[in-house]
């Protein structure tokens, strides 16, 4: 039952260390322009910045701001404008030549130390395809991933549901809005070799063993009768005589 | 608490998977050969007359005796790796060989009959110049060596030092070479460079300095690459730059006599560095008065000093290599001429005399295929009628060594190349030509039904005939005895054999020699010698065209790239014959940053490969229209991914239908806090077969099985124990996504990875408790599987489950593999390469994050092994058994056609092959089958039923008449 007891205690602390990395904020069609910046976030804003083209040229315009909380604890938040009616129909267009729908985020640290202002150093960019973006009517999955110090080093997107079937959107509406589940993701600590508990499930197998007095019954002890139904069989049989209830311990 | 046990030996039971050889099964399927490297030193043993030992000190620090008569190691000596072991010299005498190692850090005596060791002594730290024997009065009993400010003499019987003094002036003079003549002085010799040079004489008694003068030698730079001591201490130099020879006499002159070369009427061949070869003996004696001076690569002069006159005994042109070799009390100067393109011929010439000797020619052909020669290694000895005979062993550029005896027999070779491999490939060997003749037929197009029936008449035929041959063979061979019916192996009649157990391995080596190897029986089939390949060469060997594609000859790769520059060449073979291909590769202006082989094949079945230039421009080989038209078709499903450790930045670009790439994705992993160490993808030709596990509650966990991820490991730049880490990323390499990313926190390198099905196992040294960990992740779908059909990267929203655990491997690893079987239905097994030579079996079973805390009944029934923290290595889990393979590198594996075997190579210094099972040999009868036993039992059933058919007829129709 201990052990019982511990491997769900671990398993809850488990759950408790991943979840803890993963903060996922939902942003809903927020349809203030830029003004998000004067929140009472305290933290870093950047662009979020997207590239759909005909010709698959990279020609990034803002998308929307992402507000990373820094600190032990990241978090990030995003507003974001609706697409216009120009970049819908370039959208269905570029969807249609099986074009690619690119984001960008600058590289940026979300230390406490440098928070204030960034620079651009580098950007990280990440695609999916057009036609799955519209597909899903822009319902898009964006996780940002930092490293041990906290800095981005990449960023990915996949819509949901991925696939390109084909299927027409009529709607217009379908395309104005993102609906964007968006995340940021620390490394998880890889787990060493796991003795201490070993050594306890041991310790307490040893320990049932010290209190079961039956297990500890030598061979003799625990099989006497076996033995000595065995020994009978094998008299009577050795005596020629049809063996009455002998054998049936053997069997 | 007794179940648990049973349970528990069950397990172990059904694990050992891995059966031990038995002892007549030795060699039988496993072959290990033992190399030394590229041979630095070499003596010839001549102590004894009938002795047959070369000693070789090699590059790669082994130290080695060989059998003259066999080219077989008689026992050998492997020093740690690096400058730690490096072998700085050789000095033999009688019985022992003495060995200066590790920058004159150790002195080593070795007894050369059993190599066993006589001493060792440990030296006062400096940099070490030189070593020699020193003798007086007719015995050699110590040996001086030589550092950057102190000289030391040891005894040669323990290695004691007899004395050791500092050298006077060391912080301005460069002393280089060290020199007895066997008079009781020991002569340590220095230079300032373009100044003059400075001799102390050391008294060999108690080391006190008896003289010491400086000359004037404003040309000098080098003592060793221009001086040699010849005669009765006579130095003597040459110089290219005022074209002379300079004489000293060490004894008694003050001032260097110069000798223009002019008054020989010698002449230095321009732009070449002449280098002087005097020959001493005996230590206890002075060397020589005549010497070899080499003025040009194929000029080469035997001189001699005589009465303080310089007298030319035989100028040798033209003339590769020249070399003294001694034999009691005649000395001789063996010469390599060349004779044609395909041959040189060796002659001897007498020493004192420089006569040519007669019937002493030696043919040496020179191998197409292999280097030019490069070293004369001459065993020279006293025949009954007192003439002189020799053998030679040449070393060629391509480190071949070849053993000859006259008149040009070849006694051995040995391909010391091998012992660097790099990397290599398994190619399925040719159908027979009766096969393919068959198989042929079907491929082309149909012309007529009388012509069709025909051709397979014919080809039945010739299959017939071939059959009758190998009976006979089968005859003939029967009649003669077992010892003399040899299997001759050659690449005419290599084919591949039922269960494809047999193939070609293609080994590639750093010294750019490539090799082909028979995997059954390790005979050298081909080699071929690539020459002008850079020093710090990077190769990639490709398998363009298999040989399944009659009557298209199987097509191999390589890549040879330039790590400085970038510029990269191909070289484009036949795997089973070695020769150069047809095709012309397409000359790579360009540096190359990345090559892939796409699964696209043009019409004569070769597959595509892509090579991407610095410019992002992507070309194809072999770029036929064909090929081209595919590559547009195709053009933005190829994807691929460069990596920038430098900067740390991984980029995936995909391919455009013009051949220009855009990119797509950019991680950068800021390489302030860490460095990418190692990128590994998923063997192109793995395949899985089942795509899920079934669970203890007979549901089915799915596994994560994208073919485009890539595992790549980083390594903390702080290396501190507290705060070192590895980073451990799992990317697809088409989206760029990170798919799982996690740190082993108090962790370092080196990491060994195995990526392959759903699964990344890594290996690293955990800082914390000073011990080796291995940690294995596993990626689920989960209980239902997204799309069962096909995977793509670009429709897979959902992130696997990951799962990870640890585990404490009790020792360090050089080298980590993944078995591989045709169809993935075999359990895997980890093949693990050891320091100590051993190759570990490990099943993936005992990695396996699932293994439970808490053995439950669902993990029960699913075969789980209850969770240990330690994995121990199993005595029975060595594939090589006492077959040490030292300095394991590499382990290649390929699959078999037979589904339980997988073929293993591993390389290193050794070079060892064997099959492994991991979960037994499921597909094959037993070697001691009873086969007829269940034929008996067969016959008899039948017999058995006829008769009782029989009877029952007979039955019934009495049944019927009643």
């Amino acid at each position: 039952k201990m052990a019982r007891d511990l491997s769900f205690r671990v398993a809850v602390l488990f759950s408790f260390l991943f979840f803890g990395f993963i903060n996922f904020v939902c942003c809903n069609n927020e349809r203030r322009v830029g003004d998000a910046l004067e929140t009472d976030f305290s933290g870093l804003s950047v662009p979020l910045e997207h590239s759909f083209e005909l010709d698959d040229t990279a020609k990034f315009v803002v998308r929307g701001t992402l507000l990373l909380k820094t600190g032990r604890e990241p978090s990030v938040a995003l507003s974001q404008n609706p697409l216009s009616e120009e970049d819908r129909v370039k959208l269905k267009e570029v969807a249609e030549v099986d074009g690619l729908y690119r984001i960008r985020v600058p590289r940026v640290s979300l230390q406490a130390d440098r928070q204030t202002e960034w620079q651009v150093d580098g950007y990280l960019t990440a695609f999916v395809r057009a036609c799955a973006m519209v597909e899903s009517h822009l319902s898009d999955v964006i996780t940002l991933h930092t490293d041990v110090s906290g800095y981005l080093i990449g960023v990915s997107i996949v819509t949901i549901p991925g696939a390109c079937r084909g299927t027409k959107v009529e709607d217009e509406v379908d395309l104005e809005v993102f609906n964007t589940t968006l995340s940021i993701m620390a490394p998880v600590n890889a787990p060493g070799p796991e003795t201490s508990l070993f050594l306890e499930r041991m310790e307490q197998e040893t320990e049932k063993k010290g209190k079961n007095p039956q297990e500890q019954k030598s061979f003799f002890a625990k099989y006497w009768y076996l033995i000595l139904g065995g020994a009978i069989f094998l008299m009577v049989s050795n005596s020629a005589q049809p063996p009455a209830g002998g054998g049936r311990e053997q069997s | 608490m007794a179940k648990l046990i049973l349970l528990l030996l069950n397990w172990i039971f059904l694990c050992c998977n891995v059966a031990a050889v038995f002892e007549d099964q030795v060699g039988k399927f496993d072959w290990r050969q033992q190399y030394v490297g590229k041979v630095r030193f070499s003596h010839f043993d001549s102590h004894m007359q009938s002795s047959k030992k070369v000693l070789l000190a090699s590059e790669s620090n082994v130290f080695a005796a060989l059998n003259t008569r066999t080219g077989e190691l008689f026992w050998r000596h492997v020093d740690k790796t690096g400058p730690e072991g490096n072998i700085d010299a050789l000095l033999q005498h009688g019985q022992d060989a003495v060995l200066v190692i590790g920058n004159g850090h150790l002195l080593r005596s070795w007894d050369i009959g059993v190599g066993g060791m006589n001493w060792e002594m440990v030296l006062d730290p400096g940099s070490f110049r030189s070593a020699c024997l020193v003798g007086h009065q007719g015995a050699v009993k110590h040996l001086a060596v030589l550092k950057k400010t102190v000289i030391s003499l040891h005894y040669l019987s323990n290695g004691h030092q007899k004395w050791v003094e500092n050298l006077p002036e060391s912080e301005t003079v460069d002393f280089q070479a060290v020199y007895s003549g066997g008079n009781g002085e020991v002569y340590a010799l220095g230079v300032v460079p373009n100044s003059h040079l400075a001799i102390v004489v050391y008294s060999l008694e108690d080391g006190e300095i008896t003289k010491q003068v400086s000359v004037e030698a404003p040309w000098l730079s080098s003592i060793p690459a221009s001086c040699s001591v010849i005669s009765r201490g006579l130095l003597t130099c040459v110089d290219s730059t005022t074209m002379s020879l300079y004489t000293l006499d060490l004894h008694l002159q003050l001032e260097m006599t110069q000798i223009p070369l002019q008054t020989l009427g010698l002449d230095v061949d321009p732009g070449f560095r002449p280098s002087l070869v005097s020959h001493q003996p005996n230590p206890a004696h002075p060397p020589l008065s005549e010497f070899l001076l080499q003025l040009g690569p194929e000029h080469h002069l035997l001189l001699q000093h005589n009465d303080g006159q310089i007298v030319t005994l035989r100028d040798y042109k033209p003339a590769l290599l020249a070399s003294f070799a001694t034999a009691g009390e005649k000395t001789v100067v063996a010469v390599m001429a060349p004779k044609n393109k395909t041959a040189c011929s060796i002659n001897l010439f007498s020493a004192e005399t420089g006569r040519r000797l007669l019937e002493t020619t030696l043919i040496f052909t020179v191998d197409p295929n292999g280097g030019k020669p490069e070293k004369l290694h001459v065993q020279a000895f006293l025949k009954k009628d007192d003439s002189v005979g020799y053998r030679v062993m040449v070393q060629t550029e391509d480190h071949t060594l070849t053993f000859i005896q006259q008149p040009g027999r070849v006694m051995w070779t040995r391909e010391e190349a091998l012992s660097d491999v790099v990397t290599m490939e398994m190619v399925d060997l040719p159908l027979t030509g009766a096969q393919a003749e068959l198989e042929g037929e079907f491929g082309k197009k149909a012309d007529g039904l009388m012509s069709m029936v025909m051709k397979r008449l014919s080809s039945q035929l010739i299959m017939l005939q071939a059959w009758i041959a190998h009976l006979w063979k089968l005859f003939y061979d029967a009649r003669k005895p077992r010892s003399q019916v040899k299997n001759d192996v050659s690449i005419e009649n290599l084919s591949r054999d039922e269960f494809n157990l047999q193939k070609m391995m293609v080994l590639v080596t750093a010294s750019g020699k490539l090799f082909g190897i028979d995997s059954k029986t390790g005979d050298i089939l081909w080699k071929h010698y690539l020459e002008n390949i850079p020093l710090n060469a990077a190769f990639k060997l490709m398998v363009q065209r298999t040989t399944a594609h009659f009557p298209h000859p199987p097509q191999c790769t390589l890549l040879i790239k330039d790590k400085d520059t970038g510029l990269a060449t191909l070289h484009v073979f036949n795997p089973i014959f070695g020769r150069r291909s047809q095709v012309t590769p397409p000359a790579l202006p360009q540096p190359i940053l990345q090559s892939l082989l796409l699964p696209l094949m043009d019409q004569d079945y070769a597959k595509v490969l892509l090579l991407v230039d610095d410019q992002y421009k992507v070309s194809a080989f072999p770029s036929t229209k064909n090929v081209l038209q595919q590559l547009q078709e195709t053009a933005s499903s190829i994807f691929f991914y460069l990596a920038d450790s430098g900067q740390g930045r991984l980029s995936g670009y995909r391919l455009r239908t013009d051949l220009s790439t855009e990119q797509v994705w950019e991680v950068v992993i800021p390489t302030e806090t860490q460095k990418i160490v190692s990128i590994k993808g998923k063997r192109s030709n793995e395949h899985v077969h089942s795509q899920g596990r079934v669970m203890g509650d007979r549901s089915v966990l799915y596994k994560y099985l994208n073919p485009n991820l890539l595992a790549v490991v980083t390594e903390s730049t702080d290396l501190h124990q507290e705060r070192s880490f590895i980073g451990i990323l799992l990317i697809d390499g088409v989206t760029g996504r990170i798919i799982h990313e996690a740190v082993q926190r108090k962790a370092r390198g080196p990491v060994h990875v195995v990526h392959s099905e759903n699964w990344v196992v890594y290996e690293y040294w955990s800082t914390k408790s000073r011990r080796n960990e291995f940690s294995v992740i596993e990626l689920y779908e989960g209980m239902d599987l997204y799309n069962s059909t096909v995977f793509s990267s670009l429709d897979r929203p959902h992130a696997p489950q990951v799962l990870q655990q640890s585990y404490i491997f009790p020792s360090s690893i050089s080298t980590m593999e993944a078995t591989l079987t045709e169809k993935g239905i075999t359990s895997r097994h980890l093949l693990v390469g050891l320091p100590s030579g051993g190759i570990l079996s490990l099943p993936k079973m005992f990695l396996d994050p699932r293994r439970p805390e808490v053995i439950s009944e669902q993990s029960r029934e699913e075969n789980l092994i209850p969770y240990a923290p330690e994995l121990i290595i199993r005595t029975e889990w060595f594939i090589n058994y006492n077959q040490t393979v030292s300095r394991v590198r590499g382990i290649y594996t390929a699959p078999s056609g037979l589904e339980s075997t997988c073929l293993v190579v591993a390389y290193g210094l050794d070079i060892y092959h064997t099959r492994v099972y991991p979960s037994k040999q499921f597909d094959v009868l037993k070697d001691d089958y009873d086969y007829m036993l269940i034929s008996s039992v067969l016959f008899a059933l039948f017999f058995a039923t006829m008769i009782s058919k029989r009877l029952a007829e007979v039955k019934l129709l009495n049944r019927a008449w009643r």
